[in-house]
């Protein structure tokens, strides 16, 4: 699945007064493939995602998305590329003011002509997508639990079949089991639409369950990009204590490795 | 994997395509409805149904009312060819899989051909969902809009005897906090003189130095036909000490401050910082309510008597310049006929109106639930019902005085 490269950032720096969050920092999305974003807190992975997408202003360096300079593109070209990603935000993010079936319906509206019909079966449609019981789609953001505002809010992200999608933190304050299902519908969505999603999260199970590669923010950049076997071999202190620590035994990748040692 | 159109990146970016949304859109290509295209091929015996192009949510509109009214003769076989089909995403799956399961309730032999097998995964994907479809918002009957009407009126009592509770804890809060000085939160209190007092002095002393100017200006107007002009002075002072100084400064700081009261305790408990608190162990009311209430209750008499210097001030200013009356014997007159106690009725007004704001504010901001509309909301109603307090206040104090003949 390895093939073009969605996502191009070169030399990003970011900086708040005097404190540095990325310096030279260079990382690559693939088409068709599911990143993971891991890192410390406070080294900026949020703000990153919103670099990609547009809502921070880096201090240099560039980011191409499809190609396009995010960083300089006319608001034309930046409608464009809003109108082929969904993102969805660590706490979901919700219109208050709306019910959660018209938050789905906000950007059906706002790009697409469609009869009222349609856009109320899509909105259906999408609500079950992500699990949520159909009477949610009439209750409003502050109405439901956290879990259920994160599948609201990725129902929204997912309004318009987006080919590229952000996720910040999506299985952070949902059940285990609950996550373990995010998991399998973003993995379902990911191979059936064969979508590209940047996702930064601190879930290892998350991590070892979808991700095709891994990124390791650490020291201002992007200190390694591979897969989880990959990640099990490095000797950087950080990546280490990460990915072998207490909870990664939990999370059994222990288990993986010690297989990859037998073999 | 549904392979994306190998076009080149400039073309999806070419603004007169976004209308159609911007992927796989080829300029060579004749018309828009060569994107996404649906045939019938009826042979005998079956109707073979052929959707073709792109699929996808964006262009799905232009098949979805031609898909609805599909008709067949009865006994047919049905077969839809996605042979055709070059991008499918759930909703064109939706769309698809509605169709099949219309014809098929319609008791028709209908099934899908020249599937592959990642179209297969999300349709199965998209019908294994018991879908019902759902409205954006509950549609409203009469019958709820009685009950609505009920539910309010009932919250406007509720509403009434949680304001004097409000107002008991708050008495209580402050006879504990005189009981024990050391829980004063000192600095929270300056720091809220500074916010209320102090910033609000500028915006006080120019509007009621503008109504003093408008106040003199029309008495002048009126005095002048009787020769009364020097009258202008006993006008302007009694009107500006009396109410329009205090009560000028009370609206401008209920709409400034009472606002921000509001909205910042209300921000604080959509993030649950009022929670936080509480599970710490610390008093909102202390913590919050009291020092914001002293201060208002501390500052507010000094606005009032900035408010009347700038009213007379304007009001001075207008009578030296339009009727000539030298500032001296402005000041004379009013040293002579405007006596001390209108000067504190004004004045004793201004305690009185600080609770009212405080507290409205407070109370609004703790009322404040769950979003951020919620808190825009308590906000306007803050200022509203402070607004209005304040003026009930000043009519019952005009009563009072008139009753006890000051």
């Amino acid at each position: 699945m390895a093939g073009e490269e969605i996502i191009r950032i070169r030399g990003l720096r970011s900086q708040f007064g005097a404190q540095i969050v990325h310096d030279g920092l260079d990382l690559d999305v693939r088409r068709g493939e599911i990143l993971g974003v891991v890192g410390g807190s406070g080294t900026g992975k949020s703000v990153l995602l919103k670099a990609i997408v547009g809502l921070g202003k880096p201090t240099a360096g560039t980011v191409e998305v499809y190609g396009r300079n995010v960083l300089a593109a006319s608001d034309a070209d930046m409608q464009a590329l809003e109108r082929k990603w969904g993102v969805l935000f660590q706490d979901g993010a919700l219109f208050s003011s709306l019910t959660v079936a018209e938050n789905i319906a906000v950007p059906l509206k706002e790009y697409l002509k469609m009869p009222h019909d349609l856009l109320c079966e899509i909105v259906a449609l999408k609500i079950a997508l992500v699990g949520l019981p159909p009477e949610t789609g009439t209750k409003y953001p502050a109405q439901l639990s956290g879990g259920m505002r994160k599948r609201a809010s990725l129902a929204r992200a997912l309004a318009l079949d987006p080919e590229l999608l952000f996720l910040d933190e999506p299985t952070s304050g949902l059940d285990p089991i609950g996550a373990a299902a995010f998991d399998e519908l973003i993995k379902n969505l990911q191979s059936t639409l064969g979508l590209t999603v940047f996702m930064v999260t601190h879930d290892l199970d998350s991590l070892a369950a979808v991700c095709d590669r891994i990124a390791v923010l650490a020291d201002h950049r992007v200190l390694v990009v591979g897969t989880m076997d990959e990640m099990l071999k490095q000797t950087h202190p950080w990546i280490r204590e990460y990915f072998h620590g207490p909870r990664a035994r939990a999370a059994k990748i222990q288990d993986q490795t010690r297989v990859q040692l037998g073999n | 994997m549904i392979k994306p159109k190998g076009d080149s990146i400039h073309r999806r970016f070419r603004p007169w395509n976004l209308s159609s949304g911007p992927d796989s859109v080829t300029i060579d290509k004749k018309t828009n409805d060569q994107e996404i295209w649906l045939r019938m091929a009826p042979d005998t015996g079956v109707l073979r149904v052929e959707p073709g192009g792109d699929w996808t949510v964006s262009r799905i509109a232009k098949v979805d009312g031609r898909l609805r009214k599909l008709s067949v003769p009865r006994g047919e076989k049905v077969t839809i060819d996605l042979a055709a089909v070059e991008k499918l995403d759930t909703a064109g799956a939706w769309v698809l899989h509605r169709t099949l399961t219309e014809l098929q309730a319609a008791g028709l032999d209908a099934g899908f051909t020249n599937i592959t097998e990642n179209q297969r995964v999300l349709l199965t994907q998209v019908g294994s969902i018991r879908q019902t479809t759902s409205t954006l918002r509950e549609h409203r009957t009469l019958a709820d809009l009685l009950e609505a009407v009920g539910r309010q009126t009932i919250e406007v009592i509720r509403e009434l005897v949680r304001g004097i509770n409000f107002f008991g804890l708050a008495l209580a809060t402050l006879a504990r906090v005189i009981i024990h000085p050391t829980k004063l939160r000192i600095t929270s209190v300056v720091y809220h003189m500074q916010q209320v007092g102090l910033n609000a002095l500028p915006i006080v002393g120019l509007l009621t130095f503008l109504i003093g100017i408008v106040l003199a200006y029309l008495g002048a107007q009126q005095l002048r036909q009787f020769g009364a002009d020097i009258l202008i002075a006993e006008l302007v002072g009694l009107a500006t000490v009396r109410e329009i100084g205090v009560l000028l400064m009370a609206v401008v700081v209920a709409g400034r401050s009472g606002s921000a009261f509001t909205a910042q305790i209300g921000a604080m408990k959509v993030r649950e910082e009022i929670d936080a608190m509480q599970t710490i162990g610390l008093d909102p009311m202390e913590i919050l309510v009291l020092p914001r209430l002293l201060a208002m209750i501390i500052t507010l008499p000094l606005l009032a008597f900035l408010a009347d210097l700038a009213g007379l001030l304007g009001g001075g200013l207008l009578a030296w310049v339009v009727l000539n009356i030298s500032p001296l014997t402005f000041i004379e007159r009013i040293q002579n006929y405007v006596d001390l106690w209108s000067f504190w009725v004004g004045i004793i007004k201004a305690p009185v109106m600080a609770v009212l704001i405080a507290l409205v504010g407070c109370y609004q901001g703790l009322m404040v639930e769950g979003s951020a509309e919620s808190v825009g909301q308590h906000t306007t109603t803050s200022v509203v019902q402070s607004i209005f307090l304040v003026i009930v206040a000043d009519a019952f104090f005009a009563i009072f005085f008139d009753v006890v003949g000051i």
